[in-house]
C-alpha cells in the first residue's frame, strides 16, 4: 500500500508500515493516526517523538517498560503506564504507536 | 481498525458439542507472503519458481524418504474420525479444512497421485488429486492455519503428527519461494542481529541497564541481569520478547531474582540473545540447526557451565528434544546439570533445598490457573520423571500463590489447548483465526473463572503470553489476567539475607 500526503506518494508495505522510515513526516503521522481512529493529543505526540527519537538512537522500537517509563517521567508518574498506553494507542503501543511513528513493526513472539 | 469478525460464544468446555460445519469459513483468511528479500535471505528463492510442479514432486518425494514418520502418516490414516473435533482452530472457526484429518488430506491427496500405484491409476478412486496452481494457494492458506500444536496426534490410535506434515507443506512451499513473511522476516533478523525481535546489543544492554534500576527501586537488592560475561557458570538464553513485552519482561526480572538470591553466576549472550528457534516452524532442518548453532558458539565463547532456558514452549521443545541432535555433544559444559536444563527445573529444585525462599502473601489475592504449553507439553519434558513437565511448573507456581486451581481436565495436561497463535501465527493479519481459535482455552478460564473465583492465568511460553494479551480483551477479559510463572516467583521471593 502507499500514502499520499502533501502530493507525494509514501510507499508502505501491507499493514501500513512505511517502507523507508526517513520519509516520515507530522503531517504523514496524522494521515497514518486517522486510518488507525487515533485522534492525536499532544500526549499521543509525546509518544511519537519519544520512539522516533530512540529509534534514532538504537536502531529499534524501546520495550514497553521503557517507553512507559519514559512517559511517565515526561508527563507525570499516572502516565507511565501500559493501561495508559493502551487508552492512546487501543491496538497496542508497540505496534500502533511504532506505525505512526513510521517505524518498522516490532516483530517475535509480542 | 474495525474487526471484521465475530468472537465466538463461549459455551461448557465439558460438553463441547461438534461445530457446525462451515465450509469456506476461512479460505480467505492468508498470512502475508515473503518478500524477495525475506526469503533471499535464507536461501530460498526469491518468489515461486517457474517450474514449480516438477520440483515441488520432487521435494515431496525428498522429504518422504528423509522422515520415515511423514511416509507412514500419508499411508497410515484409517480417516476414523478421533481427529476431526480436536483442533482448536476447527472447534473456533467450523471450516472442515481445519480438521486435523482434513489438512493432512491436503498434502496426502497429492502424495497419493504422484507416490502411490493406485493414485496413478485410479487416483478418483482413492482421493489423489493432481498438484495444480491452486493446490499451493490451499497449502499456503491451511498450513498457515495450523500451530502445530500436535493436540490430534495425541486422539490419533496411531499416532499421526499433523504438526510434521505441516512442517512438510511449510519446507515444500519455502523451496519453491511461497513462504509465509511473519516466519521468515524473523528467521532474517536472527542471523542479521540474533533475536526474532532485532534487538541490537546497544538497545538491549540499554534495556538490561533500565531493568536493574527498576528491580534495586523495588527490592532494594542491586541484582544484575549480566551480558556477555565469561567465565559465569551459566548460559541463560532466552526469547527476545522477555526483553520488550509484558508479561514477559516480568518473568525475566524472576528469573535474575532467584539467580541473584541463589548466588548462580550467570550471564546472558548477545549472540544468543534468542531461545525461539522459528526454523522448527518452516520445517527446514539447516534453519534449525544454524540458529541453534549459536547457543552452542556463545557457551563455548563465555566458557560457561550450563544451559538454562528461560520461558519459551518451541524453544524448549528444540532445545529438550532436537539440541544435542543439532548442534551437540556439549561435552564441555558440567555433566552433573542436564543439557539444557529449564529455568523451571533450577527454579523448583532452589525451591526443594532451600536455596532460595517464597513469600506466597507476595501475590495476595490471587486465584492461578495455569495453561499448558502446547510445546512444553507435547514435545518435551522436565526434571527426570515421566510428567515432570505438568509437576514442576504447578509445584512452583504453588509454592507462590495462595491458591492454584486445575482448568477443565480435556484442556490441560497432554490434552492441552494451543493458545491459538503458536506455530508462526502470532502475526495481525491471522487475528482472526487467533481470537476463534483460542475458543476451547478461553471456555476452560470461564469456567474457573465464574466457579472458582480465578483472577490470573499463568504461562511459560513467550508465544502463548503475547496471544492471551492480545485477545483476552475479545472475550472481555483484561489483558493482564496472563502472567508469566516466574512473575509469580518474583512477586513471592523472599530478597537479601535469608539466613
Amino acid at each position: 500500500m502507499a500514502y499520499t500526503v502533501g502530493g507525494k506518494t509514501v510507499e508502505a508495505d501491507e499493514e501500513g508500515y512505511l517502507v523507508n522510515i526517513n520519509e516520515w513526516n507530522e503531517e504523514l503521522a496524522a494521515l497514518i493516526a486517522k486510518d488507525e481512529n487515533v485522534n492525536m493529543s499532544p500526549e499521543h505526540w509525546e509518544v511519537v517523538n519519544f520512539l522516533r527519537e530512540y529509534y534514532a538512537e538504537y536502531q529499534i522500537a524501546p520495550a514497553v517498560r521503557v517507553l512507559t517509563k519514559a512517559i511517565g517521567k515526561k508527563m507525570g508518574p499516572e502516565k507511565g503506564s501500559n493501561k495508559y498506553l493502551y487508552e492512546l494507542f487501543p491496538y497496542g503501543p508497540a505496534k500502533q504507536a511504532c506505525k505512526i511513528a513510521g517505524l518498522p513493526k516490532p516483530t517475535g513472539c509480542v | 481498525m474495525a474487526e471484521k469478525f465475530e468472537t465466538p460464544v463461549l459455551g461448557d468446555p465439558t460438553e463441547r458439542p461438534m461445530p457446525v460445519l462451515i465450509p469456506g469459513a476461512t479460505a480467505d483468511l492468508k498470512s502475508y507472503v515473503a518478500a524477495p528479500a525475506h526469503n533471499e535471505a535464507l536461501g530460498f528463492p526469491a518468489q515461486l519458481v517457474e517450474d514449480w510442479k516438477p520440483k515441488a514432486i520432487g521435494l515431496m518425494g525428498d522429504l518422504l524418504s528423509r522422515y520415515r514418520s511423514l511416509q507412514v502418516f500419508m499411508d497410515i490414516c484409517v480417516k476414523c474420525g478421533a481427529c476431526t473435533d480436536k483442533c482448536h482452530y476447527f472447534i473456533g472457526t467450523g471450516d472442515p479444512k481445519n480438521m486435523p484429518v482434513a489438512r493432512q488430506d491436503l498434502f496426502r491427496s497429492i502424495y497419493r497421485r504422484y507416490f502411490t500405484p493406485a493414485g496413478k491409476l485410479v487416483p478418483g478412486l482413492v482421493g489423489a488429486k493432481e498438484l495444480t496452481r491452486e493446490t499451493l494457494d490451499e497449502w499456503f492458506n491451511y498450513f498457515h492455519q495450523c500451530s502445530q500444536c500436535r493436540r490430534c496426534s495425541v486422539f490419533c490410535p496411531y499416532g499421526i503428527d499433523t504438526a510434521e506434515v505441516s512442517m512438510a507443506a511449510r519446507e515444500m512451499l519455502d523451496q519453491l519461494g511461497y513462504g509465509q513473511k511473519y516466519c521468515n522476516e524473523i528467521i532474517g533478523k536472527v542471523h542479521k542481529i540474533g533475536n526474532n525481535l532485532g534487538l541490537p546489543p546497544a538497545a538491549l544492554a540499554d534495556t538490561i541497564e533500565g531493568l536493574e534500576e527498576d528491580i534495586e527501586a523495588e527490592t532494594g537488592c542491586a541484582v544484575k541481569l549480566p551480558i556477555d560475561v565469561e567465565g559465569a557458570e551459566v548460559l541463560l538464553v532466552t526469547p527476545s520478547a522477555d526483553f520488550f513485552a509484558e508479561p514477559h519482561v516480568l518473568g525475566l526480572i524472576g528469573y535474575a531474582k532467584v539467580f541473584h538470591q541463589a548466588g548462580i553466576s550467570w550471564t546472558l549472550s548477545t549472540k544468543a540473545s534468542e531461545a525461539g528457534n522459528f526454523g522448527m516452524f518452516i520445517g527446514n532442518y539447516a534453519q534449525m540447526k544454524k540458529i541453534a548453532t549459536r547457543i552452542h558458539e556463545a557457551a563455548r565463547e563465555l566458557k560457561v557451565k550450563r544451559i538454562v532456558f528461560g520461558e519459551c514452549g518451541h524453544a524448549w521443545r528444540v532445545a529438550y528434544s532436537f539440541l544435542n541432535t543439532l548442534v551437540g555433544p556439549w561435552d564441555f559444559l558440567d555433566p552433573r546439570y542436564p543439557v539444557p536444563q529449564h529455568i523451571l527445573e533450577v527454579t523448583n529444585g532452589l525451591i526443594a533445598n532451600g536455596g532460595i525462599k517464597l513469600d506466597r502473601s507476595g501475590n495476595d489475592n490471587m486465584v492461578l490457573a495455569f495453561h499448558d504449553s502446547c510445546n512444553v507439553a507435547r514435545g518435551a519434558r522436565m526434571g527426570d520423571r515421566p510428567g515432570g513437565q505438568f509437576v514442576i511448573p504447578r509445584e512452583v507456581i504453588k509454592a507462590s500463590v495462595p491458591k492454584l486451581v486445575e482448568m477443565c481436565p480435556d484442556t490441560t495436561h497432554e490434552k492441552t489447548f494451543c493458545c491459538g497463535g503458536g506455530g508462526g501465527l502470532l502475526t495481525d493479519e491471522l487475528l482472526e483465526i487467533r481470537v476463534k481459535g483460542a475458543k476451547p482455552r478461553m471456555e476452560a478460564l470461564k469456567q474457573v473463572v465464574d466457579s472458582q473465583g480465578v483472577t490470573h492465568m499463568a504461562s511459560l511460553c513467550a508465544i502463548c503470553k503475547a496471544q492471551f494479551t492480545k485477545i483476552l480483551p475479545y472475550y472481555g477479559y483484561d489483558r493482564e489476567m496472563v502472567v508469566s510463572v516466574h512473575q509469580l516467583v518474583s512477586n513471592a521471593i523472599i530478597m537479601g539475607n535469608n539466613d
